[in-house]
């Protein structure tokens, strides 16, 4: 399984693999909406938990079909579906490398685009928190997405509408956490409630992935 | 074969060819009763109670919006129920019913959404506020556009089946998940006794009896259509099968 996590991080890191592109978009949706709301420092500050987080879900949705459909298209899945490693653990690992080349460098990056949103000094440690807790989680149910979709040619707009929904909680959750934080407040229900959607989706979402693989393979 | 009535006849309406005699023969009683029960209901509703102090007409469109809203939780749960059934006992009348009933759930909520706005401006001012259970409506909306999304996007029909059951039941728990971190991001406009005029206690007698009625014309009006548009589906396989049967010989 480790050799899987690494072909595919190596495979996403390559040219072609859409490494920097989660990072660029992230960074494009972050400069445009001050242009959308007007450059007042006070606006922006309040909404630049919801902005950031936002953003962060939307960069992760852009290389949600890849982790399936190259595999899919040259018979790789077949042949991981029918490996002596379990299809849920090729999904969980699939959803952990997706993480780490969409959701970490997101996490990582997401401080310095909070300077452009004047995001209060108190919500950066919240902010990095936060979306370590969340991203994994956005990988995870992404990753179910792309199962469903896997199939299919154009299937793009449809794994969003599909993830999209699915998404909400976290987004809640994650938000109000910087938000909170920033403001001083107490973050421990939607910091623990974010942790919870992760470890549970990190569990149950790889049988539910596998199970929509299979019946893809069939 | 015994005659006996059991709970297990039930399974024998798997059978499509039951399916579509035993529901041609019972869809007259059900429209029927439906127009009974949605004329009584809502012309008792909206012609004979008097009108509220605070809110005047504009509260008659409870008899509206409530049984829209709670057909458009309940159809989501049929369709769960049904779904599982089909993963568990791959009976094709129950796929074929799940899909046939998400655009009316989806109907249904938009109903819902739609005169719950109408009655909100009136009553808080605006259309639409981002209340919990106006955007717990909303996301459920979602949920029922991706999942018809799903089923006309895949081609092999089984497959198509299974995937849908699969985001039903997925969908379904996110959706309860989403129910209470919506209700964590805002406390809302909904809650309080003076605007629960949905809850049974704090409606006076002279309106609870039409709303019960107009409740019953909605289930009604439900079963009604998932029957009529499970037969429709069926004969849409049977269409495709003789189609493809022609094609092969």
């Amino acid at each position: 399984m480790i050799a899987l996590f690494r072909r595919d991080l190596a495979l996403a890191i390559r040219a072609g693999g859409g490494f920097g592109l989660g990072l660029a978009f992230f960074l494009i949706v972050v400069v445009l909406v001050p242009f959308g709301v007007g450059p007042e420092s006070a606006i922006l500050s309040a909404i630049a938990p919801g902005i950031l987080w936002v953003g962060a879900l939307l960069a992760c949705l852009l290389s949600l079909d890849r982790i399936f459909a190259l595999d899919f298209e040259d018979g790789s899945l077949d042949l991981l579906a029918t490996a002596p490693i379990p299809l849920e653990g090729v999904v969980a690992m699939k959803a952990a490398a997706h993480w780490v080349t969409t959701g970490l460098p997101l996490t990582l990056a997401a401080p310095g685009l909070g300077l452009l949103l004047n995001l209060q000094a108190t919500g950066y440690g919240w902010l990095v928190l936060s979306l370590a807790l969340g991203t994994p989680a956005l990988s995870m149910i992404g990753t179910f997405g792309a199962a469903l979709t896997v199939g299919l040619k154009r299937g793009g707009l449809l794994l969003s509408l599909l993830v999209l929904p699915l998404y909400v909680p976290t987004l809640i959750f994650g938000a109000e956490t910087v938000s909170r934080g920033a403001d001083g407040m107490a973050t421990a229900t939607p910091l623990l409630m974010l942790a919870g959607i992760t470890l549970a989706t990190a569990a149950l979402l790889p049988f539910a992935a596998a199970a929509a693989i299979r019946i893809n393979l069939r | 074969m015994s005659h006996r009535f059991s709970l297990n006849a039930l399974w024998e309406f798997a059978n499509p060819q039951k399916f579509m005699r035993t529901s041609q023969a019972v869809l007259p009683f059900f429209w029927g009763a439906t127009a009974l029960c949605l004329a009584v209901g809502l012309g008792w509703g909206f012609f004979f109670t008097p009108e509220a102090e605070n809110f005047g007409s504009t509260v008659k469109i409870i008899y509206i919006h409530v049984p829209a809203a709670m057909m458009a939780i309940n159809a989501w749960a049929m369709m769960l129920v049904t779904s599982l059934i089909w993963l568990i006992r791959r009976h094709h009348v129950s796929a074929l019913a799940a899909r046939a009933a998400a655009p009316i759930g989806l109907t249904m909520t938009l109903i819902a959404l739609v005169t719950g706005a109408i009655w909100g401006e009136p009553m808080w001012g605006t259309y639409w506020a981002w209340d919990p259970r106006l955007t717990s409506f909303l996301i459920l909306f979602l949920f029922y556009l991706g999942y018809i999304a799903l089923w006309e996007a895949i081609e092999n029909p089984d497959a198509a089946a299974d995937l849908t059951s699969v985001l039903c039941i997925v969908g379904s728990v996110f959706a309860l998940l989403s129910r209470y971190a919506v209700n964590f991001w805002n406390q809302g406009l909904h809650q309080g006794a003076s605007l629960s005029m949905d809850r049974a206690d704090h409606v006076a007698n002279v309106y609870y009896i039409p709303l019960l009625v107009s409740i019953a014309g909605f289930v009604l009006l439900f079963v009604a259509l998932v029957l009529f548009r499970t037969q429709t589906e069926i004969r849409v396989r049977r269409i495709k099968a003789l189609v493809a049967r022609e094609r092969m010989g």
